[in-house]
């Protein structure tokens, strides 16, 4: 057991070193000359001088060979140094720490909302397979497998302007400061989430309970005169629980993704909408950064996710 | 080999009395063709097939059932709710929204459909040789893979979107690169578990090359698994995209695509027009709900055991 964790982190660890060098690729090495956008030919609403964009490529390190660039990039991340956004001169790490709670409260929440909600449908539906409550959840999850979660933030949103006149907050309020407004910010994002990896959790739970069912063990528990209920709660449901487990790893990606056009719809100061600006303000820093945040908390919850795998079933450890 | 087109070429001459049935008749079967078989498993999987080819008739005569040009500014009627002369409403700069919605079906679709097909098929062919060959092709691939697969597909998509500037071909390919690694992955599994196949080693006895046996062996039977991850992919791909022009990093406007019009009702969303936000949402969803449909039943067709492991997001 012990080995096929040591294992599983070393390939952790090798997959973040591939992450950050696909990372400086594509920022660096694809052709594309980073600053071309704010030169003054380009058009765009912010512009640099010739001198400017000297000492910015300076600054930047882009006049340095790739190597260098990419060590001296590391190097600074190791040292917890994530640079300062190009354009406001703020610490990048202060960006995260004002931020970062919002959309890790949306994230646990939506995880927490898409157990509560999925986990149960599932099985109902599949203890109780090709009857009403089946077809009526089976139609929920597709529809909400394909409706894009940005869209139905967009409906949500308008419903409460048009209703009720109701906006979230647009600047950082954290959940110790103002807990209701705080909350207002948050529930709408991670309700959207939530019910779209609920969605996937349904299904992935669905398809599991009903292979079990018809496992030996569960026979065997039904020959002994165990009722339905207890089979279903005692036998079935844990075993159920690790194609759940390893969902929740690719659901997670969604989450992630998902979550930067879904805090962009509703107007929410997290992390993604900082994403986005630094995007369409082509502030390398922060997009590096924080596409790097990113991938380093996708790959630790993945290999988090191994480890209860392995626990959970420990057949796993010894392939 | 020349004994048997010799005894062909006299079937053909009718020399020979073909009772021995020749390979044509034994290719075809009687009975239903594959695509009645199918509309009769599937029911649901055939109407979101006809939905589909419908919107997709649509896009392609954009032109004939517009009567509005989708760019076409008219600072006099703008956010003009539903009406005769506009059947869907005109969104902030008095463009006609149903023609941008029918125009935009061309791009989205057309989006689409090109990156699944380009990054499937680097899949396809990565995956048989990476599957087939084995050894440090396939060690260096599965450390690429994880790479790319460290990120969730809509920031993979941003950050080569960075690397490589906005615009129609770079969306498409960042969008073909999220494809790549689970088609990859997908059509590995298959190579290996058909190179251990005992006729495809019979064939590697007889000194059959490489090629031979991938072309011969190999690549049939990735043909259904190509097919069920084509169609699987092509409803994340259109969110993938809408999410991208939604976000303004997509494709930019004014060019329409339904991603970009609902990013454009971001920009006023103080009292945002019902119609902007409902029409090009529901093209959205119905087309995606389309497709999948139609890959699950796809899928439940040709392959069910892939039931479990196409789920990608």
């Amino acid at each position: 057991m012990r080995t096929y964790l040591l294992q599983r982190a070393l390939l952790g660890f090798v997959t973040l070193i591939g992450v950050t060098i696909l990372i400086f690729l594509a920022m660096r090495v694809l052709p594309g000359d980073p600053l071309a956008m704010m030169t003054a030919e380009s058009g765009m609403t912010y512009t640099l001088s010739d001198e400017e964009l000297q000492s910015a490529r300076a600054a930047l390190g882009l006049d340095r060979p790739y190597y260098q660039q990419y060590l001296a990039w590391m190097a600074d991340v190791a040292r917890g140094d994530l640079g300062k956004s190009f354009w406001r001169e703020e610490p990048i790490n202060e960006l995260i720490k004002r931020r970062g709670p919002i959309t890790f409260q949306i994230a646990v929440l939506a995880v927490v909302l898409s157990w509560l909600i999925g986990l149960p449908v599932g099985v109902l539906s599949a203890v109780r397979r090709n009857t009403i409550p089946d077809y009526v959840s089976r139609v929920l999850v597709i529809f909400f497998v394909a409706v894009p979660p940005f869209w139905m933030a967009l409906l949500i949103v308008l419903f409460g302007v048009l209703m009720f006149n109701w906006r979230p907050s647009l600047t950082v309020v954290q959940f110790w400061e103002d807990p209701s407004t705080n909350m207002q910010m948050v529930v709408g994002p991670a309700i959207v989430l939530g019910v779209g990896i609920a969605a996937l959790t349904a299904r992935m739970t669905r398809s599991a309970t009903l292979e079990i069912l018809h496992d030996d063990f569960v026979r065997t528990a039904r020959a002994k005169g165990l009722r339905e209920q207890a089979v279903v709660r005692r036998h079935v449901l844990r075993n159920a629980l690790l194609p759940v487990v390893t969902v929740s790893g690719l659901a997670l990606g969604g989450l992630l993704g998902g979550s930067v056009a879904v805090e962009r719809a509703f107007g929410v100061p997290g992390l993604g909408t900082a994403l986005v600006m630094a995007f369409s303000q082509r502030d390398w820093m922060v997009i590096q950064n924080l596409v790097l945040l990113y991938g380093i908390v996708f790959t630790i919850v993945n290999l988090a996710i191994d480890v209860v795998y392995a626990l959970l079933d420990p057949r796993v450890a010894f392939r | 080999m020349a004994r048997i087109e010799a005894f062909e070429a006299a079937q053909a001459e009718g020399a020979i009395p073909s009772r021995v049935p020749s390979e044509a008749t034994v290719a075809t079967r009687r009975g239903p063709s594959g695509v009645a078989r199918f509309m009769r498993s599937s029911p649901l999987g055939t109407v979101a097939l006809v939905f589909l080819l419908l919107v997709i008739l649509l896009a392609l005569l954009a032109d004939v059932i517009t009567y509005w040009d989708p760019l076409l500014t008219n600072y006099g009627s703008t956010r003009e709710a539903p009406s005769a002369e506009h059947i869907l409403g005109t969104d902030h700069l008095g463009r006609d929204v149903w023609s941008r919605i029918v125009t935009g079906a061309r791009i989205s679709l057309f989006v689409a459909f090109v990156a699944v097909l380009a990054g499937d098929g680097v899949g396809l062919v990565w995956g048989v040789v990476s599957g087939y060959f084995g050894g440090r092709v396939d060690m260096v691939s599965q450390r690429i893979l994880d790479a790319l697969l460290s990120f969730p597909g809509l920031i993979l998509a941003m950050l080569l979107l960075v690397g490589l500037g906005a615009g129609l071909p770079t969306v498409i390919i960042a969008i073909a690169v999220t494809r790549i690694p689970l088609s990859t992955r997908v059509i590995r599994s298959v190579a290996l578990t058909t190179r251990s196949l005992a006729y495809v080693e019979a064939a590697r006895t007889v000194g059959a090359s490489p090629l031979r046996i991938l072309a011969r062996h190999v690549a049939p039977q990735c043909i259904a698994p190509f097919l069920v991850i084509v169609s699987a992919n092509i409803g994340v791909a259109i969110t993938t995209e809408a999410g991208l022009s939604f976000l303004g990093i997509g494709i930019p406007p004014p060019t329409p695509t339904w991603g970009n019009m609902l990013g454009g009702v971001l920009a006023e969303s103080f009292r945002p027009p019902w119609w902007l936000v409902v029409f090009p949402g529901l093209a959205l969803t119905s087309t995606v709900l389309a497709a999948n449909l139609f890959g699950d039943a796809l899928r439940d067709f040709l392959d069910p055991r892939l039931r479990g492991r196409l789920t990608d997001l």
